[in-house]
């Protein structure tokens, strides 16, 4: 019985295929919006995350702050390197720490002049930010003990100053000192913030402060989790050691900022993960206006078809065979429409996640519940008519012109 | 004298209620015979197409018994009325009424379809139904391909492609010129005498129902036996 509704459903979307096609272009254009929108929000999220963690997932940043919300009453009181030894000596849970300190500078080579900002780190602060180099070498303990004047160039510096020509063994001049280039970094593209994550030089902490910056203040200090502690317990850690040495009272505010990256990760990712649901539900908004289309339609075809269910009716259909028919045919309207929709949402998204330069990845999940939802809106939307069509009496719908 | 197949007892049917109340049959008495020819005669408003309404199971009296095959219709709900029509009767209209933009082959297969017969079945039964009414080499054109006559031979085949025991026939050839009348009459007897199918035939016209072995006429309601 089903098999027979099934071939009389495929006949008659067959005989009227304009009209079926209009009929399921809305539930085609809803799905193709709800899978597009998901899939490209996903794809969003993925590449926000894959960004956020370049950074280092399990990585704690503090900076000094103005204290309380007296801004700009004071000026802010920098960390000193002792402030760092004493964090990784007192914490635990901390697998690497380094401070840093940063100043702008021109670099000179060649006779070419490039305006960059020095970083001044340490071998244990690249572990941390995940830096990696294409070529050369990181800092030796001995040139951070000592300030050696010795530089790693990232990938943009390393374009305007030395075009083809290898860094490595150069002499890089930085304001008025000179030092020597020790390793190119991997490039990192865009930051967060739109800057140029790749147009820096990095120089042992030590050197930087005292041949660039000329003092010892650091204003960054960058922190390693061990994957076996929490974030949040280190941190808390970090911040009563850090208020101890700074000699704040228990009622006093805090003057430090903790930034913790996995929360940014987290807090970033939840927030487009519900952008990515409004508009998907906005979408849907379409399926349901397509399933009223449906309704719209099919309610005219039971009027039209009058006759024609007259002579089912008479020929000896049951009225609930009629029912399973008219049923059918929403529901194999609405699945088709569905399929045609993946099949559009498949090409949008890719094209889209393409555009944008974002991951493409279609979650099955939304594939399939789309479907059936879809589906489920035939039997919604075509129970009214198919009921309306079961209940046709014979003998008027015979009569019927 | 052969089984009675039909019999209708004290039949009366009522549209309407109150003062807009219609009496359409006001006690009507009928038997058929198997493998009747019959022709229903009267004018507009006698109540024979009630009594054929009636008879084929689209509709109840009001009050009154109709035995078929021993059966009491009256009784039974509107879905064993349509198993009724589906396993023992066919159905020949004056319109026609062959679907759409459907072959042909289709609509002769159609109750076929509402019967569960699988698909070569069906081929077969529909094919062997459509040689029956000449039409064998029309199975592929659609309705809107074959002229008049046609049209209603297909609709014969469709409705004797299940074997019905009655074949219920409004007024058949009343869109018909007079050749493709007499084609019509030629098959419905064709079929009576060889098939055995008791034929029951609405018509206005008295050639037509020459055709036919009984004649009823309907008057106000009530079977004229004048």
């Amino acid at each position: 019985m089903l098999g027979a509704s099934l071939l009389l459903a495929f006949r008659e979307i067959r005989r009227h295929l304009l009209r079926s096609f209009l009929t399921v272009l809305g539930i085609v254009i809803g799905v193709a919006a709800v899978i597009t929108m998901v899939t490209v929000g996903n794809g969003v999220t993925a590449s926000v995350r894959n960004q956020i963690s370049a950074l280092g997932a399990n990585t704690l940043m503090v900076i000094p702050n103005q204290q309380g919300r007296a801004a700009g009453s004071a000026p802010v009181r920098p960390f000193l390197i002792a402030d760092v030894d004493a964090i990784r000596e007192q914490v635990g849970g901390v697998k690497a720490i380094s401070g840093q300190a940063q100043a702008s500078v021109s670099a000179v080579h060649n006779g070419v002049k490039w305006t960059t900002t020095v970083s001044g780190t340490s071998d244990a602060g690249m572990d941390v930010q995940n830096l990696a180099l294409t070529s050369g070498r990181r800092f030796t303990d001995g040139e951070e003990s000592a300030g050696n004047a010795v530089c790693i160039v990232g990938a943009t510096v390393r374009k305007n100053l030395f075009a083809t020509e290898d860094p490595v063994g150069q002499q890089l001049r930085l304001n008025s000192i000179s030092c020597s280039v020790i390793g190119v970094l991997k490039e990192r593209g865009q930051g967060g913030g739109g800057n140029d994550q790749d147009d820096v030089v990095l120089m042992p902490l030590r050197a930087a402060q005292r041949q660039l910056i000329g003092n010892q203040n650091i204003y960054l200090i960058v922190i390693g989790v061990d994957p076996a502690y929490d974030n949040a317990t280190v941190g808390a850690d970090v911040e009563r050691l850090l208020r101890e040495r700074r000699h704040l009272g228990p009622d006093q505010d805090s003057d430090i900022r903790l930034i913790d990256v996995k929360q940014i990760t987290d807090t970033v990712s939840s927030t487009i993960g519900v952008m990515t649901s409004l508009v998907a539900a906005i979408a849907s908004i379409s399926l349901v206006v397509g399933g009223i289309g449906i309704v719209n339609i099919m309610l005219v075809s039971v009027t039209e078809r009058t006759r024609e269910i007259g002579i089912r009716l008479a020929i000896g259909a049951l009225a609930g065979e009629v029912r399973l028919q008219f049923l059918t045919e929403a529901v194999v309207l609405c699945s088709m429409g569905g399929a045609i929709g993946i099949a559009l949402a498949f090409v949008l998204s890719f094209f889209l996640t393409q555009l944008m330069k974002v991951d493409f990845a279609m979650d099955p999940l939304v594939v399939v519940g789309s479907l059936g939802f879809a589906s489920v809106l035939g039997v919604v939307f075509g129970y009214v008519p198919a009921q309306r069509a079961a209940a046709l009496n014979p003998i008027e719908a015979l009569r019927h012109e | 004298m052969a089984e009675t197949i039909i019999s209708l007892r004290h039949v009366t049917k009522r549209f309407g209620e109150g003062a807009a109340a219609f009496q359409a049959l006001r006690g009507v008495d009928l038997d058929v015979a198997r493998g009747d020819f019959v022709a229903v005669m009267g004018p507009s408003g006698s109540g024979k197409s009630t009594t054929m309404n009636i008879l084929g199971c689209l509709d109840v009296p009001t009050s009154g018994e109709f035995l078929f095959k021993g059966v009491h219709v009256e009784n039974l709900d509107r879905d064993q009325r349509s198993l009724i029509r589906r396993r023992y009767l066919g159905f020949v209209f004056q319109g026609f009424n062959l679907l759409a933009r459907t072959t042909a082959l289709e609509n002769v297969e159609l109750p076929l379809l509402y019967r569960g017969e699988d698909r070569n079945t069906r081929r077969k039964l529909g094919m062997a139904a459509l040689d029956k009414v000449g039409l064998a080499d029309w199975a592929g054109h659609t309705s809107s391909e074959l002229s008049g006559g046609q049209q209603q031979r297909v609709a014969i085949a469709r409705a004797i492609v299940t074997h019905p025991d009655v074949l219920l026939a409004d007024e058949p050839t009343g869109n018909l010129d007079s050749e493709r009348s007499v084609e019509i009459m030629e098959l419905l007897t064709d079929l009576n005498r060889t098939s055995g199918i008791t034929v029951l035939m609405v018509t206005h016209e008295i050639e037509m129902a020459r055709y036919a072995h009984t004649i009823i006429r309907f008057k106000d309601g009530l079977v004229d036996r004048a």
